[in-house]
């Protein structure tokens, strides 16, 4: 795994994300500058981790999506390599329209830090291969602004192409409104692109790693992620 | 000695008027006027007031903060600098302190909240520290108070929206209703960093003609004469101080931490003093003051936010995200080239020179030149007037009916605005971020990993005002002991404290009578539990129309695991422990929350703390904890035994069956009584006998009082209540009172 990790003026998880992925892969991820204009040689994972990019004043992301690291990005997804955007990631993915929709305000409007079940639909992706089909796993959510939503033929389409890989759901895996704590429509929590290869979510499977932390639930992405790269090389 | 004119036109002529709206007595007037020999000019006159008023030179506290405690081996600073700090060992050093942004937050909840959280925050960094964890105490109105929902809504976004975007996990905090509060909550905002033990950095400036720097965010109209508002009391315009309330910018900050961290760890800094209260004007002086040299201030190159800001408006703002730093004249450009690479402003302002005065320049014109030492060394000092607080009738537990069964007084008590569940407020503070949090908010003390371990920090944040109003001697004991216990029930070793001292207006006897009791109080506290103040903050004049809160001195404790993984919590771990009660139960009703949210009374003498047994009955259990024997701990404080086994089994799904009370205690006062120095354990049966010998050979007060097991918590020959139906009256409080539905548990 030759990761790297882009760093924008005001996001605040690198740090976590950098464990994580040293964690599971033994290897240092590289930060890379929003100035910057390449991408480390050989990349072959890029992460945009959470926070609060430029302060996030404007729609979230939406300044970060225009930094000039963003088209080294576009380039290496459009060559097929990994992308993972978490939290603020996911809403800069999503500005940047390398992921379709939109993160409103939860729907209560408060930011919400807890943690959530998210039911694993597909095991079959280099994010999720270190989990079973279906499999239910417990991991932290910390926005304001998780509210995934999308016009009714864009959902139809992420439905109908297996795009939505994360669903909040109960404890057991089912899907209830009472357990969608932002609102989400078909209670999506991470998406794909069309081509499978760039992952969004909302939820921190960084913050869920070790022990300590209560629950080791993320490392199944990035066991799964680090091995699929091993494999890839 | 020569002097400068300071006239200027365009400033307006002092008057008495003019005097008394800074805030300044005649005779503290008459005293400047003897200081420096003429009349002083207007920019001159606010630097006084800035530099005078009550929140800044701390007049009226100064003399009795002497008495308390601020030494031990393991202090590396105390009170003084911008925060305490502490030696953990290997190398590394907690930085924290504790602040108060009460009169802000009052009037303008989420920005007052905000600013609080910022200023800490950037006093932790200003010492070299990277900020690990933000902890916090809460004192809202009544519920039913027209303001206290808004305030409360407010004020809890506000501290969620800093922390969590400046990327800090907050941990903990403590929230409390009282209609004392109602014109003027509390917001005590504390924050924990960690920094290498010898690259702590200091606000002394040294050599002379070194260049000061400006750093950070530009200066505007924000928050002028902020301190001087926090330092008068509120009537009915409290209001319209809104224009007083700074705005705070946690993405602003966040770039100043990176950046700052970046140039200290470059070696480019000799000084550096954030702009907190009172903005340049404090932190310029002090930096001089401190390194005993005089500051030359240039305000045509301060970074502006406004046209025509004159001078006055520039010494005097508050707005936030600055930092002043005395810079190592061959590190300059380097230090700039990381500002500029983080987008922040960075100007040089001014030099330290040899005169030992501060010089204000601007527009080419002297505006101030007074000395610089005298501007903080000779504030006024007050010894006020003190009556002590009357002393309340003790009221013994058979003199108390119960006016319900004590299933239902437990079931009634776990929904009261004062004991249930506190999900709804911290669920909006990002507490996992960083990946060290090892005990979440809800537990005793949080606990939070030291870099990769195995070394743990439990922080907590404690104070029972309505001991302190009653007694305020052993309600200031009381303080200290109940943070001492938080931290030694997750099995940490308390090492020091940082105080935020929040009264009414100390121009009141009684209230400097409560004051005065309440620090005699922390300090001894504080001797015998070896458990020194570090850093602090004074917070007087919180009052609205005559009418004080009530005395909530606020106390932030640091303790330290060793190793984090043997930490204990409340949570019952599994059916058939036997569970232990440590320390003495004599059945104290006299304010608790019983005798009030049940019997409807206010009233009598608080709980004694006796400090011997504190410590006796805490090493005890702290020992039980780290040879792994004791399975789930949980100190009794707030709504007595019950209402401490109840929430164990909450935490746990697990059930309790306790036996027959203590003979001699009559039930109620036993499962509802607030003795201190008490704990409870739970142990395997087969450990119970070994114990309970320790214990009685040490002196220690411990009793087998029951067993978990089951989903449902029995108190003797009441009723059994089901978990679930308690987690519910508990849980379902807060959403209700804001009006939002229930989370899932």
């Amino acid at each position: 795994m030759k990761a790297a990790i882009l760093l924008f003026p005001g996001l605040n998880r690198e740090r976590d994300m950098a464990r994580a992925l040293r964690l599971v892969s033994g290897n240092d991820a590289t930060i890379v500058w929003h100035a910057e204009t390449a991408l480390p040689a050989g990349t072959d994972l890029v992460v945009v981790p959470g926070g609060f990019s430029y302060g996030d004043y404007l729609r979230c992301g939406a300044i970060a999506a225009r930094a000039p690291v963003m088209e080294a990005v576009r380039s290496h997804a459009a060559k097929g390599g990994l992308v993972l955007g978490v939290c603020n990631g996911f809403q800069i993915l999503c500005e940047a329209g390398l992921l379709p929709g939109v993160l409103m305000r939860n729907q209560n409007r408060r930011f919400i830090c807890r943690d959530v079940y998210l039911r694993v639909e597909r095991a079959d992706t280099p994010f999720t291969q270190g989990y079973r089909r279906r499999q239910t796993i417990r991991v932290p959510v910390a926005h304001g602004e998780g509210n995934y939503i999308a016009d009714g033929e864009t959902v139809a389409r992420l439905e109908g192409e297996g795009r939505v890989l994360f669903r909040y759901c109960d404890p057991d895996g089912l899907i209830d409104p009472n357990w969608n704590h932002n609102g989400a429509m078909n209670a999506i929590a991470g998406i794909l692109n069309e081509s499978g290869n760039v992952l969004g979510m909302m939820p921190h499977p960084e913050n869920h790693v070790e022990e300590i932390m209560g629950c080791t639930d993320g490392r199944g992405l990035f066991e799964g992620l680090a091995d699929h790269l091993k494999r890839a090389a | 000695m020569s002097r400068q004119q300071t006239k200027n036109a365009n400033e307006p002529a002092i008057t008495p008027d003019l005097v008394a709206q800074h805030g300044l007595k005649p005779d503290e007037y008459e005293r400047i006027l003897k200081l420096i020999g003429r009349e002083p000019s207007f920019t001159e006159l606010g630097i006084f007031s800035a530099m005078w008023n009550e929140h800044c030179s701390y007049k009226s506290s100064r003399i009795h903060l002497r008495g308390l405690p601020t030494k031990a081996p393991w202090v590396i600073q105390g009170p003084g600098e911008n925060a305490g700090v502490i030696d953990i060992g290997d190398g590394l050093a907690v930085v924290f302190k504790m602040e108060s942004h009460n009169h802000p937050s009052y009037i303008e909840p989420y920005q007052g909240a905000t600013t609080g959280v910022g200023g800490i925050l950037r006093d932790v960094f200003t010492m070299g520290a990277r900020p690990i964890a933000c902890h916090n105490a809460l004192s809202f109105g009544a519920p039913d108070h027209p303001r206290t929902r808004s305030i409360v809504s407010g004020v809890v976004a506000g501290i969620g929206g800093y922390g969590n975007s400046f990327g800090v996990p907050t941990v903990g905090g403590q929230v409390r209703f009282h209609t004392r509060y109602d014109g003027n909550c509390l917001v005590n905002a504390m924050a924990v960093g960690l920094a290498e033990a010898d690259k702590i950095f200091y606000a002394a400036a040294s050599g002379v003609g070194m260049p000061i720097v400006y750093l950070g965010s530009k200066t505007g109209r924000d928050g002028i004469h902020g301190a001087t508002m926090a330092s008068a009391e509120f009537g009915e315009d409290a209001e319209e101080k809104r224009p007083t309330v700074q705005v705070g910018d946690p993405f602003a900050e966040k770039l100043l931490l990176e950046a700052c961290l970046e140039i200290m760890a470059n070696d480019c800094v000799i000084a550096i003093q954030d702009m907190g209260a009172a903005g340049l004007t404090c932190s310029a002086v002090e930096m001089g003051a401190k390194g005993d040299l005089g500051v030359e201030l240039d305000l045509d190159s301060v970074p502006c936010r406004e046209e025509g800001m004159s001078a006055y408006e520039m010494m005097l703002s508050e707005s936030q995200e600055r930092m002043l730093m005395v810079l190592r004249p061959e590190k300059e450009k380097e230090a700039e080239a990381i500002f500029r690479k983080w987008g922040l402003d960075f100007a040089i302002v001014g030099r330290t020179t040899p005169t030992l005065r501060f010089v204000v320049k601007h527009g080419g014109d002297v505006m101030a030149d007074l000395p610089i030492k005298e501007l903080g060394d000779e504030a006024p000092l007050y010894d006020r007037p003190s009556v002590p607080s009357s002393p309340r009738p003790v009221i013994g537990p058979a003199d108390i009916n119960p006016p319900m069964s004590n299933a239902e007084a437990l079931e009634t008590l776990l929904a009261t605005p004062d004991l249930c569940s506190r999900r709804w407020v911290w669920e909006q503070y990002d507490h996992v971020i960083g990946g060290n949090t090892v005990q979440r908010p809800g537990g005793d003390a949080a606990v939070v990993r030291v870099l990769d371990g195995p070394k743990g920090l439990a922080l907590t944040a404690d104070v029972t005002p309505r001991y302190c109003e009653a007694d305020p001697y052993e309600g200031g004991k009381q303080a200290v002991a109940e943070a001492w216990r938080n931290i030694t029930a997750v099995g940490g070793t308390p090492l020091a404290l940082t105080d935020n001292l929040n009264f009414g207006n100390p121009e009141r006897p009684e209230i400097m009578g409560q004051f005065i009791g309440c620090l005699r109080g922390i300090g001894d506290a504080c001797r015998t539990l070896d458990f020194p103040v570090v850093s602090g903050n004074v917070s007087l004049y919180n009052e609205t129309n005559g009418r004080g809160i009530l005395p909530t001195p606020t106390i932030g404790g640091v303790g330290l695991l060793d190793d984090f993984t043997r930490s204990a919590t409340l949570a019952f771990k599994s059916d058939n422990e036997c569970i232990l009660l440590i320390g003495e139960t004599a059945g104290w009703l006299g304010q608790s929350l019983y005798l009030r949210d049940i019997c409807g009374r206010e009233d009598g003498a608080p709980p004694p703390v006796d400090l011997a047994a504190e410590k006796r009955n805490g090493d005890f259990v702290r020992a039980l904890i780290l040879d792994g024997t004791a399975k789930a701990v949980h100190d009794v404080s707030d709504g007595g035994l019950a209402v401490a086994v109840a929430e164990m089994a909450m935490a746990s799904g697990i059930g309790a069956t306790l036996d027959t009370p203590h003979p001699g205690v009559p039930a109620h006062a036993f499962w509802f009584g607030e003795d201190q120095a008490r704990y409870v354990v739970t142990v395997p049966a087969a450990a119970v006998r070994d114990i309970l010998a320790r214990a009685e050979a040490a002196g220690i007060h411990a009793a087998r009082i029951g067993v978990t097991g089951g989903r449902a918590v029995m108190l003797a020959d009441e009723r059994p209540m089901a978990i679930d139906k308690l987690a519910a009256k508990f849980e379902g409080w807060f959403p209700a009172y804001m009006q939002e539905p229930a989370a899932e548990a």
